[in-house]
Parts: structure tokens; sequence; C-alpha cells
């Protein structure tokens, strides 16, 4: 099914199966190789959680040409939603994961109602300041949520299945749940894309006027294109979450959001894997800068200003564009 | 109580001109280039860094009229070398630049100048309060609310009464028609760039009397700026006004009220604005949608 996506790239069948499988091998023997890259374990996890809200995020930014510059809301209530389950409720993973991708996703669908009729920059403005409201909450609501030290206590605990039991409380087991998450999100939303209601969404993105002429309700399709994304990035909080035992106010803060962006941008957001890519390439940078120097802020706003100005298409639009020729 | 009233209203009234004068340079930059400058408040540290410096040669005065002009020509280089090459692109291009670079400019700043806050000196005048009744206003806050009002009449004088001015009007609405009737529109985007930069950089010298000189000033201040910009309607910059005041009163009594409430307030009267009148309070029906 995600052969049907990349059958729009116009790559040969054979190179698009070759290309699919070596990701797929990447992916899963990554905590093998991330670590003799200087990575530690918990950063392959790290990678992927962002590559896939980098991935739902761009079914707006790629898929529907629609820029939110507030996705981390979406993100960090998914990781507070999981979190205060897992503290004040049920010890269930499953049970905080769906919280928390209600929470975030619901968030994203009832606020993205009140915004369809805008564009561009003006709707990018309404999203981060949208994102932001959580953040203060987050952030002055301290009994409940932690405050500013961020939400702590809470573990993510073994799955139960009946009388079998799923154990992830190992950075390598949830590594490859993390992974399992992941393959299945990314499938559903390989089938969406390649559904009609994806080429709709594609339709709008190239051409809004024409779309609306052809009797596509626009407004509806963009609200429903924020909302499921807003549901993916949500679920990938959840897993943050998890992944740190942690929930931090920062995961709310527009910076994320904008991290959310360059990823998708810097790997590519006219493609399926680039955020994914792009997400590889930030995390890894950023994670050693700031190992090297106290001064990574400059170096993060240099990899943006340099993204935007020199390499705008990105890695993967880059090399398409160097194989079509 | 009439003095608790009154201590609110005037903090108020101060964090709303700082709003206001953040939010009018944004709102420039969004209504004629299509840019949000995430860098804004970056800019605001910048001019009150500026004077910092200068103070001590040229003293507050002169800091004060010198630093805002070098604040504005940093803008003029900012946007000819990075935002330039991005108009007519899509607007996530320009939205990220702005964004990185205000992390550049907030770690330079921090690189340069140290993380801890400095202290800009003041003339005598300046410290003094108003009376012993109202010792919470000094004679500075009075200046500075002064300045704020003298600023904002001059601005809408410029825009309503100068050339320049009636072309970024005309620009806001149709920069196409203006460009085919023969003016440089390069130069124009570049110069009211600037001059929202000039705007920063002004608040930038004012505010470090009131919330203190640090690399991160200008971070609490971007965040209502543009919830100013939304409530009052973007296109309008008479509603940007409008909508920086709101938001700076609504969010002092709120303080003055129930602590806590007081930065979730200014969101709540967004949304309640976006519910209601989703164009914003003065903004014009079908602008920028």
């Amino acid at each position: 099914m995600t052969a049907t996506v990349l059958a729009a790239g116009q790559r040969p069948a054979q190179r698009r199966w070759l290309s699919l499988v070596a990701i797929w091998l990447a992916l899963i023997t990554a905590p093998l190789w991330l670590p003799l890259m200087g990575g530690y374990p918990a950063l392959a996890g790290k990678v992927l959680v962002f590559g896939l809200a980098a991935m739902g995020f761009n079914l707006l930014l790629g898929f529907t040409g629609v820029l939110s510059f507030g996705h981390a809301a979406y993100f960090g209530l998914g990781a507070y939603g999981a979190g205060l389950m897992l503290k004040y409720v049920t010890p269930s993973t499953p049970l905080a994961m769906l919280a928390g991708i209600l929470l975030g996703g619901l968030a994203g669908t009832l606020f993205s109602m009140l915004i369809v009729r805008r564009r561009g920059v003006y709707f990018a403005m309404c999203t981060v300041a949208f994102g932001q409201i959580f953040y203060y909450i987050a952030y002055s609501w301290n009994d409940f949520t932690g405050g500013f030290d961020g939400l702590r206590g809470f573990h993510r605990a073994p799955i139960g299945l009946g009388p079998l039991s799923l154990d992830i409380t190992d950075s390598i087991a949830f590594y490859y749940f993390t992974l399992a998450v992941f393959a299945v999100a990314v499938a559903l939303m390989a089938l969406l894309i390649a559904s009609p209601f994806g080429r709709t969404l594609r339709a709008i993105r190239e051409n809004e006027r024409r779309a609306r002429f052809l009797g596509i309700p626009v407004e509806r399709h963009i609200w429903l294109s924020f909302s499921i994304s807003a549901f993916f990035t949500a679920l990938a909080g959840t897993l943050y979450a998890l992944l740190n035992n942690f929930a931090d106010p920062l995961t709310l803060h527009y910076s994320l959001s904008g991290y959310f962006v360059i990823m998708t941008v810097m790997g590519g957001m006219r493609s399926f894997w680039g955020p994914l890519l792009g997400a590889l390439v930030f995390v890894v940078l950023q994670d050693y800068i700031s190992s090297l120097t106290v001064n990574w802020m400059s170096f993060v706003g240099l990899i943006f200003i340099l993204v935007v100005l020199f390499f705008p298409r990105g890695i993967l639009g880059i090399l398409k564009r160097r194989g079509a020729t | 109580m009439f003095q608790v009233v009154l201590f609110n209203v005037t903090n108020g009234l101060i964090i709303g001109a700082f709003y206001v004068l953040m939010a009018l340079g944004l709102s420039l930059i969004l209504n004629l280039s299509n840019v949000i400058n995430f860098a804004h408040g970056n800019f605001l540290a910048l001019g009150g860094y500026l004077a910092f410096m200068l103070v001590p040669t040229v003293g507050y005065w002169g800091a004060l009229l010198i630093s805002p002009l070098l604040a504005a020509l940093i803008g003029v280089v900012v946007e000819r070398l990075m935002i330039r090459p991005l108009y007519g692109r899509d607007p996530v291009y320009s939205l990220l630049l702005t964004f990185g670079l205000a992390f550049v400019m907030q770690d330079a700043a921090r690189w340069y100048w140290g993380p801890n806050p400095l202290q800009i000196d003041m003339p005598d005048i300046l410290k003094t309060p108003l009376s012993a009744d109202l010792f919470f206003i000094t004679w500075y806050r009075v200046f500075m609310v002064g300045i704020v009002i003298a600023t904002v009449i001059s601005l809408f004088a410029f825009l309503r009464h100068t050339r320049v001015g009636l072309r970024i009007r005309a620009g806001t609405l149709d920069l196409d028609t203006v460009a085919a009737l023969g003016v440089n529109v390069k130069l124009l985007r570049t110069f009211n760039f600037a001059l929202g930069c000039l705007l920063a950089g002004l608040s930038g010298v004012l505010a470090t009397g009131q919330i203190g000189l640090n690399p991160n000033m200008g971070d609490d201040l971007l965040m209502p700026s543009f919830i100013a910009i939304i409530v009052g309607g973007v296109g309008s910059l008479a509603g940007t006004l409008f909508g920086g005041l709101l938001i700076g009163v609504a969010a002092a009594v709120t303080a003055a009220i129930y602590p806590a409430a007081s930065e979730v307030v200014i969101f709540v009267i967004m949304l309640l604005v976006m519910l209601v009148r989703p164009r914003g309070l003065f903004g014009e029906e079908g602008f920028m949608s």
C-alpha cells in the first residue's frame, strides 16, 4: 500500500521496493547501528517518535498545502494526556495512549473548525497562538501538571493481553513497540493518501480555486485533514511521554512546532518519507550539537536559515530532482 | 481600594503599551510583506542592548533616539539579505527563516552580553514618583506611556498623510496594482520592515526600565502581540492598537484578581473573538482569507 503512494514519484517499481526495504531494514536494525554512530538507545526511539509526528504534520503541510505552526500543542497534549492518565487514573498503557490521542486529536479537531476559512500566514499565526494556550496551562497549573518541571511520577506498564503480556519497560523492547505502532500509523497514512480523499487533498493543494469550482467542499476537507494530522501527532506525543516516562511543558511550546516544520521541510515536504529523514537528521544533529556547545541555539537557528535559503526542497526533493534529470 | 484599582489599571496600560508597539510593528510587516516576524522580540531586545551600550557616550535621551534607528538599520540588512529572496514563495519559508533568526539573535545576545539582566542608567527625574500617594507611578512610567502615545499618533499620521504611508496602505490592500503603478515595491517593503524594527527597538529601550534587559526579554511579549493582531483583526492597524490595549488591561486586571490566570485570560479573549467574529474586531472580511 505504501507502494501506491510512492507511485506519485514516478520511479521504477524495482527501485521503489528497494527503497522501501531499505527504510524498514534501517528502522528495524536502528538500535544496533545508532549507538555505533554515537547515539544512545533512546535516541532511535526519539527519531521514530518525531518522525511520526512530522509525517502526521506533513499530511497537512505537504499533502494539503496548509501551514500549521502549532502542532506541538497536539503532540504535547498527547504526551500530557497519556501521562496524566497513567499517573492519576489507571496504570494501563493502551488506555493512556487512547486518552492522549483523544485529548490531542479532539483539541485539533475543535480548534481547526474555528480557522478553516483563514489562509496562509494568518492561519499559521492563529495556530501558533492557540497552541500556546496549553503551554501556559501546563506551565501554571502546578498541582496537576507539575508546572515548569513537567509531569513525573508515571511509568509505562507492561501491556496485558489476557494471559499474554508484553513487557515494554525495557528500552529496546519499547523501541520495537514504538516501531510497531509507527508501522501501523504509517500504513494508515499511506492508505489515506492513496485514497480518493487523499487525492482530493492534493487537488486542493495544487489549486484551491479549481477544486472549489469542481464542487469539492474545500473547508471541510482542510478541517478533516487538520484533524487527522492532529490525531497522528497526538499519537506520537503519547509515545514520547511513554519513551521518557515524563511529560515536558516544552513539548507544548511553539518552538517544537517550528522543529516539526523544519524536519518536514528539511526532509522534503512533497515526499511521503521526507519528514522521517528530516527528523533523523534534525534530532541527531541537535543532539550532537547540544552535547558540544552551550550555544546550540545559534546552530539550530542556522540550520533553519540555511535550509530555507539554500535547500528549500529538502533532501528528498533534491534527490528526486537529480534522479529525474 | 482606589489605589489598588489605579495600580492595576496603570500596569495594564503600560504592559498594553508594549504590546501595542510590538504588535504594530509586527502588523506592518505582516500586512505588506506577508511575513510573520518571529524575531520581532529579538529586535526589541536588540534595541535595549544597543541603548545599554550607547548610554555612557550619548546619554539616555540620545540612546532613546539612536538605538531604535540602529535596530531599524539591522532590520534593513536582514530584510535585504534573507527575507527578500523569499517573497512570493510558500509562506512556510519566511516563517522558518524568522524563527531560526530568532534563535540566532537570542543566542548571540546571550553570548555577547551575558545571560544576566543588565541595568540602564536613567536620568534621576524619571526615577522619582509623581507623589507619595502614587508611589508606583514614576515619571518614567508617565513618560513611557507618553512616548508610546506620541509614536502611535505619528505612525498613523505618517501612514495617512505622506506619500510613502499611502503606498504602504495601498500595498496592504493590493500590492500587484501598486507595483503596476510604478512604485518600487522592493524598496517599499524594505522600508516598511525597517519601520517595524524601529518600533520594536523603541519599545526595547523603553521596556528595559519595566521588564529588565535580558536576552529573552521579547519572548513574553511576542505571543500577546500575535493575539493583539488576531483580536484586532489582521489588516487593521487600528484594530491592532485596540487589541493590544484590550489584552494588556485584561491581563493586568486578572493578575490583580487571580494571578494564575493572567496569561490564560488573553487566550480566552482570543478564542471568544474567533468564535463570535472570526475576522477580528476591526478586520475586514476577505482579507487574507
